[in-house]
């Protein structure tokens, strides 16, 4: 963006200057647009922190920064390490244990799930499929990742659940299942993820050059030696940036898994066994009446800024991952 | 990887009779075609070539662009399977045995075939890991002595001495006619019986590319070897026998090269080589 006015022959003033100053303008429009998300963004990171402040400490940020006396009224001991969660109780219990496990388990479950079938899917797709059966197969996975997140929740509770695991947990293991379970919540979140791993790493895949594949062909690879020593090794970075991605999606993921593994905060392995992720215990709480002050109100706030951590760090991995894809290809 | 096993007796069944029998003739044939046709959809890029390439000669093909001479370096070991609308007719023989027949295995073909590209091809991997790669997909590292089966490649490719410091090295941090020879090392170290080279120098500036040419020379000691050119010097140096495709994929003039260079049968030929045209 040159906006300097040298005096030149003919090339100054008049028309030139109506064209700067509408360069200008254009700008500082797609500069203000493009400021929107950050501002955005350090607002919530504000909002979150300010409430969060209020929950541990009995007042606000800007309120400690003029003087108001500070008082912990939750510990980060108890909040990090105590296994019982119900802030709205009468008897209070503020260990968030249970719903971190809660979504940690999801999490973990769905990566086993999602992970393995999506990598699968994007070797078939980069290396085996013929073109015709890729033209039908992408867009298929791309309706998958296109349907709305309470329409997986209600597979979940109407399908997966009762078909599938309810009979299993009782002919097998004699297990009477409920409403929700924590593996109908890790198979219904896995499943929602496989298109963003399966898409992903396969963009990766596609971006190994042929000369490396046909190198690899030339000295008698098969195909399954090209996919997994050639392309899979070529590529690793970016399809590690499918999984970091469909993790960090895991643990965000709200209407599906509220759903299907229910609101009952325990840390449990019996995966037939209701439990509330962070995100369930965050909108349990929305569809109530929490009044603003109150201290449900403000723990919403707390379990949301960990969340946030929780995924700016997944986000910040990626990122890494990336650059070093980025360098592979020079 | 069920071709591991049994690759040996698809391809060399035709072996054993053809040296038994014809040892006592001058030039061995090791690949032929005969009437073999290229097309890539409806577009013909190989018309009817017939062919013999001798075994452990240089065998240069030229001509100019898109005359086919690299779709014919491909039809040999069957790589132009990777291209979809690519369809083969006619015959093309790899020791009496028709590689296009259908109890080839296209893998195990590649086996006895080795390819340079035109490109430097290394993997995102080690050099030691690169040139180990053939024997480990082919599964020789249990029979061989990979560091030593490395080692005989890095030397055969002219290398070694360059490599064998920094064996650990990415195959990438080496310069263009490093990569090149790398490849080369590559492609010898499984020890194919053929080694196809499709305009190997083409990227590399003049003093790899004589390095190249050294190489290539004392491949013929234990390979044969086929390669395309561009380069009519490069061709009159290094190669015994010479072809000239010209536009449309016909192979116009097959001869020893000296008389392809010095007195060529064929009109355009002495017009291609002089310059007059392509």
């Amino acid at each position: 963006m040159r906006t300097e006015t040298d005096s030149g022959p003919g090339i100054t003033g008049g028309v030139a200057r109506d064209d700067i100053e509408s360069n200008r303008r254009i700008r500082r429009v797609l500069f203000g647009c493009a400021s929107i998300t950050v501002l955005t963004t350090l607002a919530i990171f504000f909002v979150l922190f300010d409430n969060a402040a209020s929950y541990f400490f009995g007042a606000r940020i800007t309120e400690i920064l003029t003087g108001a006396s500070v008082e912990q009224l939750v510990t980060f001991t108890e909040f990090f390490t105590g296994t019982r969660w119900a802030p709205t109780h009468a008897t209070p219990a503020h260990g968030a244990l249970p719903i971190i496990f809660g979504t940690l388990a999801i999490t973990v479950g769905a990566a086993f799930v999602s992970i393995p079938i999506g990598t699968a899917t994007a070797i078939y797709l980069s290396e085996y499929a013929s073109p015709e059966v890729r033209a039908k197969l992408k867009p298929t996975l791309e309706i998958l990742a296109g349907i709305p997140t309470i329409v997986y929740g209600y597979f979940a509770i109407a399908f997966i659940n009762p078909v599938i695991l309810g009979p299993i947990a009782s002919r097998l293991f004699g297990i009477n299942i409920g409403r929700y379970s924590m593996l109908s919540g890790m198979l219904v979140v896995g499943i929602m993820t496989i298109p963003m791993v399966s898409s992903i790493s396969e963009d990766a895949m596609s971006a190994v050059p042929d000369e490396l594949r046909n190198g690899a062909y030339a000295l008698g690879a098969t195909k399954y030696d090209v996919s997994t020593r050639i392309v899979l090794p070529a590529s690793i970075s970016g399809v590690f940036a499918s999984y970091i991605l469909a993790v960090s999606r895991a643990i965000g993921e709200t209407m599906a898994v509220t759903l299907a593994a229910g609101f009952n905060a325990n840390i449990t392995a019996n995966p037939f066994d209701e439990v509330m992720t962070m995100t369930a215990y965050m909108v349990s709480q929305a569809r109530g009446t929490s009044a603003v002050g109150t201290v449900e109100y403000q723990s919403l706030f707390a379990v949301g800024l960990l969340l946030f951590l929780m995924t700016l760090s997944m986000n910040l991995l990626n990122d890494r991952f990336k650059r070093r894809f980025q360098e592979e290809y020079r | 990887m069920a071709t591991n096993t049994n690759d040996d007796t698809i391809i060399t069944t035709g072996v054993q009779q053809i040296n038994t029998n014809e040892r006592n003739r001058p030039d061995e044939t090791v690949v032929e075609a005969s009437d073999l046709d290229v097309y890539y959809g409806h577009d013909r890029a190989i018309d009817d070539v017939s062919i013999e390439i001798p075994e452990k000669k240089v065998t240069a093909i030229i001509g100019p662009s898109g005359c086919g001479k690299s779709t014919f370096l491909r039809c040999i070991n069957r790589m132009n399977d990777q291209i979809d609308v690519a369809r083969v007719e006619g015959d093309l023989y790899f020791h009496g045995k028709n590689v296009y027949d259908d109890d080839v295995d296209p893998v195990a073909l590649r086996r006895k075939i080795g390819m340079v590209f035109q490109k430097p091809n290394p993997f995102p991997k080690s050099i030691y890991d690169n040139v180990a790669y053939g024997l480990r997909v082919q599964g020789k590292d249990d029979e061989v002595d990979l560091d030593e089966a490395v080692e005989r490649a890095l030397r055969g490719a002219a290398l070694w001495d360059e490599v064998n410091a920094k064996l650990d090295a990415s195959g990438l941090d080496l310069s263009g006619g490093q990569q090149q020879r790398l490849c080369i090392a590559r492609a010898i170290a499984p020890d194919p019986e053929v080694i196809l080279m499709d305009e190997p120098a083409s990227a590399l500036d003049p003093i790899a590319t004589s390095k190249i040419e050294d190489l290539i020379a004392d491949l013929t000691q234990d390979y044969t070897v086929v390669i395309v050119t561009h380069n009519m010097q490069q061709a009159a140096r290094l190669s015994d026998k010479t072809a000239v495709f010209l536009t449309g994929g016909e192979l116009v003039e097959f001869d020893d090269t000296t008389k392809i260079f010095e007195n060529p049968n064929d009109q355009r030929v002495e017009d291609y080589i002089t310059g007059k045209f392509g």
